[in-house]
């Protein structure tokens, strides 16, 4: 699998990544050294093998449906760089 | 019948799936304990995990599970029990973690069907592609400020269920039937409560359009329609748009549309463009989701009636016809209302009365059945009343008239207003005899044979009575005289 300039350049605008255009070749390569070194995976025969997710039979832990959180704005809008009464705000977003 | 739209070569068929994304009751939410109840002030049934703080991990909620599961088991639907959680990624500000927890691969619930009614009472098979667990985002407003939007979380990590159709509706009236069912079966099971104006159900809207026998064209995707007639209309004009596109050389573009009800039209959301590039992956902080066999057993155990093998049941049952127990189930309170009714008493009466009299006032009256004017007692009571032969069906309307007005029984407002039928042959008689008497040209006529008077004869003694006489004995006593 080997990454063009034009897929390189959906996927940081995906990412919402402003690169530069001189920038392209350098990111293509790298990404396409990671692809290359990530698909040697594919040599190994795994027909018939369940996907592991960990060491060990472990499966979700489950909470039950009570109300233990929330009521707690001040510390949610801590970190926002610009809180109006009790919202959170970002410049304007209309489609 | 086939719902057809006749194109300038000829006709198309319509070709229909519907993403519906139903909010789950529970009381906290999908992967956070903060509450998950509508209408909180801004920002307080949020969690920092809620609002993607560094650090915070998810823990599923045991109830939204159950939910996922009775949805599935309503639908006769597979219940797959191990599934996995992905991220599905996008940026925008009412998302702050960048991704909705979802399920793309391993939903938890897998292929079922709903059955629809059609107006003219035949039935379809719509079949269900999946049903998976997901979180709901939070909500942006737009107009409170000039040159930012107000985002509130309470609504984000809420869980939904997407509940995915197959491509089988083949008209606008088949998806409005496949929405009302599938609303009906989840206030049923307690799952969602269905109510599309206050969003805790939406619809995602799957159009395209072919000539008869040829495999799916391209389709677009009419996004978050909020109500049963806007689903129906927004199908009605993009198959149409389609249509001419097609039949003037062009091609659809697979794309995200809006429905305008405004101006009755779908537009394009070229921002969406990148829309289904969610570059979706397994969600690191979450093992997969494994269920016990027995622990799903029991909650099929414990679920309600649903409404087809209600209908059934008050069919068999009551025998009463499958049109009237159609009815008498859309709601659940409507269906216990009417077997409390009828309960020791005549079935069928009992339905004539509900879904005839008794839904006339409720309409008139703009009330429900939860806050009706006459309990399901009270109306049984004077459906007794009938039976007993204390009052006749005609006066029957009146008490119930009254008791629409004063709440009194129907027992106290035939005492109070000496209501209660005549059956004392004596004074029957002796109506029937002054009838005869006024009218002894009528009386002529019927003994010329003019059968028909009878009934006139019926009326003007009735009417004498004050509408009280028992009518089987005024036709008797009529017979004999006559």
């Amino acid at each position: 699998m080997s990454l063009d300039p034009a897929t390189v350049r959906r996927i940081a605008r995906l990412a919402r990544i402003g690169i530069d255009e001189s920038d392209l070749p350098a990111l293509q390569r790298e990404l396409n050294g990671i692809l290359g070194w990530i698909e040697q995976l594919n040599e190994v025969d795994i027909d018939n093998v369940e996907p592991m997710v960990g060491t060990g039979h472990a499966a979700l832990r489950m909470r039950e449906d009570v109300v233990t959180d929330g009521d707690a704005r001040e510390a949610v809008l801590s970190n926002a760089p610009d809180a109006a009464g009790p919202y959170y705000t970002v410049p304007k977003v209309v489609e | 019948m086939t719902y057809l739209i006749e194109g300038r070569d000829g006709p198309w068929e319509l070709v229909v799936g519907l993403e519906v994304h139903a909010q789950v009751i529970s009381q906290s939410k999908l992967f956070s304990g903060a509450s998950a109840s509508y209408g909180g002030e801004p920002n307080t049934h949020v969690s920092l995990v809620d609002a993607g703080f560094p650090g915070m991990l998810p823990v599923i909620n045991r109830e939204c599970v159950a939910q996922a599961v009775r949805t599935g088991l309503g639908l006769k639907a597979r219940v797959n029990l191990e599934s996995r959680f992905d991220r599905k990624n996008y940026f925008y500000a009412d998302l702050p973690t960048g991704y909705q927890i979802s399920q793309f691969t391993h939903p938890i619930i897998g292929e079922g069907a709903i059955e629809i009614e059609l107006a003219d009472g035949s039935t379809r098979m719509i079949g269900i592609t999946r049903l998976h667990l997901e979180q709901d985002a939070g909500k942006s407003m737009h107009d409170q400020d000039p040159v930012r939007s107000f985002i509130d979380l309470n609504r984000a990590g809420v869980a939904l269920m997407e509940i995915v159709s197959e491509p089988d509706i083949r008209s606008p009236e088949e998806a409005g039937a496949y929405l009302r069912k599938l609303r009906m079966i989840l206030r049923y099971l307690g799952t969602c409560d269905g109510n599309m104006e206050e969003g805790s159900m939406r619809a995602d809207v799957n159009v395209s359009v072919r000539k008869a026998g040829e495999p799916f064209r391209t389709r677009c995707e009419i996004k978050n329609v909020n109500s049963i007639r806007y689903v129906m209309q927004a199908i009605e004009v993009e198959a149409v748009r389609q249509v001419e596109i097609w039949e003037s050389g062009g091609s659809v573009d697979q794309e995200t549309r809006l429905f305008d009800p405004a101006r009755s039209e779908t537009r394009s959301l070229r921002s969406k463009e990148d829309a289904h590039d969610y570059r979706y992956f397994p969600d690191p902080d979450l093992l997969p989701l494994v269920i016990e066999e027995a622990w799903v057993q029991d909650l099929a155990a414990h679920l309600p009636e649903l409404p087809d093998a209600k209908r059934q049941r008050f069919q068999d049952e009551y025998g009463i016809p499958r049109y009237d127990a159609g009815v008498l189930v859309a709601e659940q309170a409507t269906a216990d209302f009417y077997e409390t009714v009828a309960r020791g008493r005549d079935p069928r009466l009992a339905a004539n009365w509900v879904i005839g009299d008794f839904f006339a006032a409720l309409n008139r009256t703009g009330r429900t059945i939860q806050d009706s004017p006459i309990s399901a007692d009270a109306l049984g009571g004077m459906l007794d009343l009938i039976t007993d032969g204390t009052i006749n069906g005609k006066i029957a309307k009146d008490v119930f008239e009254e008791m629409l007005e004063s709440g009194e029984s129907a027992a106290e407002i035939v005492e109070r207003k000496g209501l209660r039928q005549v059956t004392d042959t004596g004074a029957i008689d002796a109506a029937v005899q002054a009838v005869l008497d006024k009218n002894p040209d009528k009386l002529a006529e019927y003994r010329s044979g003019k059968d028909k008077l009878f009934g006139f004869f019926v009326g003007q003694v009735m009417k004498a009575m004050a509408g009280k006489g028992n009518p089987a004995l005024v036709n008797e006593a009529l017979k004999k005289v006559l």
